[in-house]
């Protein structure tokens, strides 16, 4: 059964979009590559359930096929 | 070459083997007198079987290899009589340091438990290991250690195996009925079997360098750094040996030239870089290494068994090389004997393979990950590596994260076909498959550890609150289990000392301060059943001889 919640659940969504590319704005690639995997470690301790989090990783990597 | 280490010569002493008219046969005969050959050989002979090793050279290890050994390692080593010189000599240390950048990152240690006889980790210097194992076994009168004696052949028949043997007085064939190669990472013995190990080759070199400096300098701890100011883009790591010498690890990357990067010239501005031009030291050796995860898919092969380097290896992150290949020994050994006496049926020595590859796997496992966190293979692991350790400072979440190396705990073998399932729960960190803990013991009127009382025979652990948990009719069942062809020696476990008439094999031992029934979360009645490698292999709320005694068949493969 699924964990992971892939309805709907950010109460204000355009502003979750505009904090989240605003963080990145005056950045460069490798700045961000950073930024982004303090972003996701912070988030996966937060969530701390290992199957949602396998469910997330898989979801984010379908039809990205292997170089 | 060292300053520091004056490498002895053994002589090479003709064998009567050599003169015979007829291949002479021996029970069992080991190649390699490595730390794991030196080992078994010493642990045949207080087993009582007759031993030959056979080592194509006649010194110890030369140069910087193994330094950091595991509590389990000298667990073992203490079995085998040679613990107490490793630690006098060696570097005791717990606690080691990881530093990012600039700045150290966190701490931690490895034995925060108190009352166990051996620290979490010594560092030893491997020469000095070897030297003491080769005098432990020239004090066995049942080992016999051949110098210069090359194994150039072997094959073998469902009978026996034949070795032909090149030494300077020529060419001598031996035959044997086991075989354990011990003859390190590049096997012959392998190679000539037709088998191989596999696995990975990381794309890194490593310049390791041992330093001699003052003592004041560093404490005896175990610092890692990354990305450090001094080796920018890499990872340093430093360790105190003995005789106030210091083990420098340079990661170097896949381009650097080994043969450029092993020149005096060019490893002493790195080390000033690290150390400061101020602080004064003596280069002793160095030597450019890159790493390998692999094994043999089976560590039998016939009558051959392969154990140490020649079965496994890995990454040096972790230290888990001569660890876990003291392992394999004090595994097979014990089989060995049983089945050699007829105690046990042959399929026993498979669970060797079954159980060591287990443990392989959990090393290798370890290994690369530890691996693969030093050397981001990529830009993504790379930044998600730093984030990490940048992470690390402030939050603590992080620090589980960062891995300078898993240092080497015994994997527990949960699922060896050996085992018997827990009568009833148990809330411990030991488990079935797992070594039993440690502990202050009292056992007859002196202090000693529990550790010390364990092992070479099967062992019981019968734990009683008070005189009343003990009836008469227990203990002449510990006296019949001691009794036994294959005897269970047992021990009663109480708090305090207590007036009863013991039958033989069967003694008492004071649990001094009640560590070891905490931490085996034992209550009155429970009884532990250990084999001879001190592996718990079965647990009960409430004793059973039917039930000891058949825990004990399935520990032995019946
Ligand atoms: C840089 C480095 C650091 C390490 N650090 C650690 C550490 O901190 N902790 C740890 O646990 N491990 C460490 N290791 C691993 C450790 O050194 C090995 O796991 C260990 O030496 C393996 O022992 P062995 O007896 O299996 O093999 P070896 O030590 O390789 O011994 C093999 C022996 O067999 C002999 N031999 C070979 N062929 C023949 C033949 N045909 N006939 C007769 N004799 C033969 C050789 O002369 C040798 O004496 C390190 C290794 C390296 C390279």
């Amino acid at each position: 059964m699924s964990k992971l919640i892939t309805e709907p659940n950010l109460p204000r969504p355009d502003d979750f979009y505009q904090e989240l590319t605003d963080l990145h704005r005056d950045l460069s690639d490798e700045q961000s590559l950073d930024v982004n995997a303090r972003l996701i470690l912070l988030l996966c301790n937060h969530i701390g359930d290992q199957d949602v989090l396998s469910e997330a990783m898989q979801t984010a990597r379908k039809h990205i096929p292997a170089q | 070459m060292l300053n520091t280490y004056t490498f002895p010569e053994f002589d090479y002493i003709r064998s009567a083997d050599q003169d015979a008219a007829q291949p002479v046969k021996h029970p069992v005969v080991v190649i390699g007198a490595g730390p794991m050959g030196l080992a078994a050989a010493i642990d045949l002979a207080i087993h009582d079987i007759p031993v030959v090793v056979l080592d194509d050279n006649n010194t110890v290890s030369v140069g910087s290899r193994a330094v950091c050994y595991a509590k389990r390692f000298l667990d073992i080593s203490d079995r085998l009589g040679v613990g107490q010189r490793c630690v006098d000599k060696g570097v005791t240390w717990n606690v080691g340091k990881v530093f990012f950048e600039n700045e150290q990152i966190y701490s931690f240690n490895m034995l925060p438990e108190e009352h166990h006889r051996r620290p979490g980790f010594i560092n030893l210097q491997q020469y000095y290991l070897e030297e003491y194992y080769v005098d432990r076994v020239n004090e066995l009168e049942k080992a016999d250690l051949r110098w210069k004696n090359k194994v150039t052949g072997i094959e073998q028949n469902d009978d026996e195996v034949t070795l032909t043997v090149e030494t300077p007085d020529g060419e001598y064939t031996l035959k044997a009925d086991y075989v354990i190669a011990c003859d390190g990472a590049g096997s012959k013995t392998r190679a000539a079997c037709g088998l191989e190990s596999k696995g990975q080759i990381f794309h890194d070199r490593f310049l390791i360098a041992d330093v001699v400096m003052d003592p004041k300098k560093f404490p005896p701890e175990r610092w890692f750094w990354f990305n450090p100011p001094f080796h920018e883009g890499q990872s340093t790591l430093l360790h105190r040996q003995a005789d106030n010498v210091w083990r420098i690890d340079f990661d170097l990357g896949w381009d650097a030239d080994p043969e450029e990067e092993k020149k005096p010239e060019n490893i002493i501005p790195r080390v000033k870089a690290f150390l400061g031009e101020d602080v004064e030291f003596e280069l002793e050796w160095a030597s450019v290494y890159t790493f390998t995860c692999r094994r043999m898919d089976d560590f039998r092969h016939g009558r051959i068994f392969f154990a140490g380097d020649a079965a496994h290896q890995v990454s040096p992150f972790g230290a888990r090389g001569a660890n876990s290949g003291i392992e394999d020994i004090d595994n097979l050994t014990w089989k060995l004997q049983m089945v050699m006496n007829g105690k046990a049926g042959d399929n026993l020595l498979n669970t060797y393979s079954e159980e060591r590859t287990f443990a392989a796997d959990e090393n290798i496992l370890n290994s690369t990950r530890s691996t693969d966190f030093i050397t981001p293979k990529n830009g993504a692991n790379r930044a998600f590596r730093d984030a990490v350790l940048w992470l690390a400072k402030d939050y603590t979440f992080a620090r589980p994260l960062v891995n300078s190396g898993r240092l080497s705990v015994p994997p527990f073998l949960t699922e060896s076909s050996l085992n018997t399932e827990d009568d009833g729960s148990f809330d411990c960190k030991v488990v079935v498959g797992a070594p039993c803990t440690d502990g202050p013991v009292k056992r007859n009127g002196e202090d000693s550890f529990l550790l010390g009382a364990l092992g070479n025979v099967f062992n019981g652990m019968l734990f009683v609150d008070s005189r009343n948990d003990l009836t008469a009719e227990m203990v002449d069942q510990l006296g019949e289990l001691a009794a036994q062809d294959v005897p269970v020696k047992s021990y009663i476990v109480a708090s305090h000392d207590m007036d009863i008439a013991l039958p033989e094999g069967v003694e008492l031992l004071i649990d001094t301060v009640g560590v070891v029934k905490e931490r085996l979360d034992a209550k009155g009645g429970t009884f532990y059943l250990m084999r001879p490698d001190q592996l718990v292999t079965a647990r009960m709320r409430s004793f059973d001889k039917a039930a000891v005694v058949a825990a004990q068949n399935k520990a032995l493969g019946k």
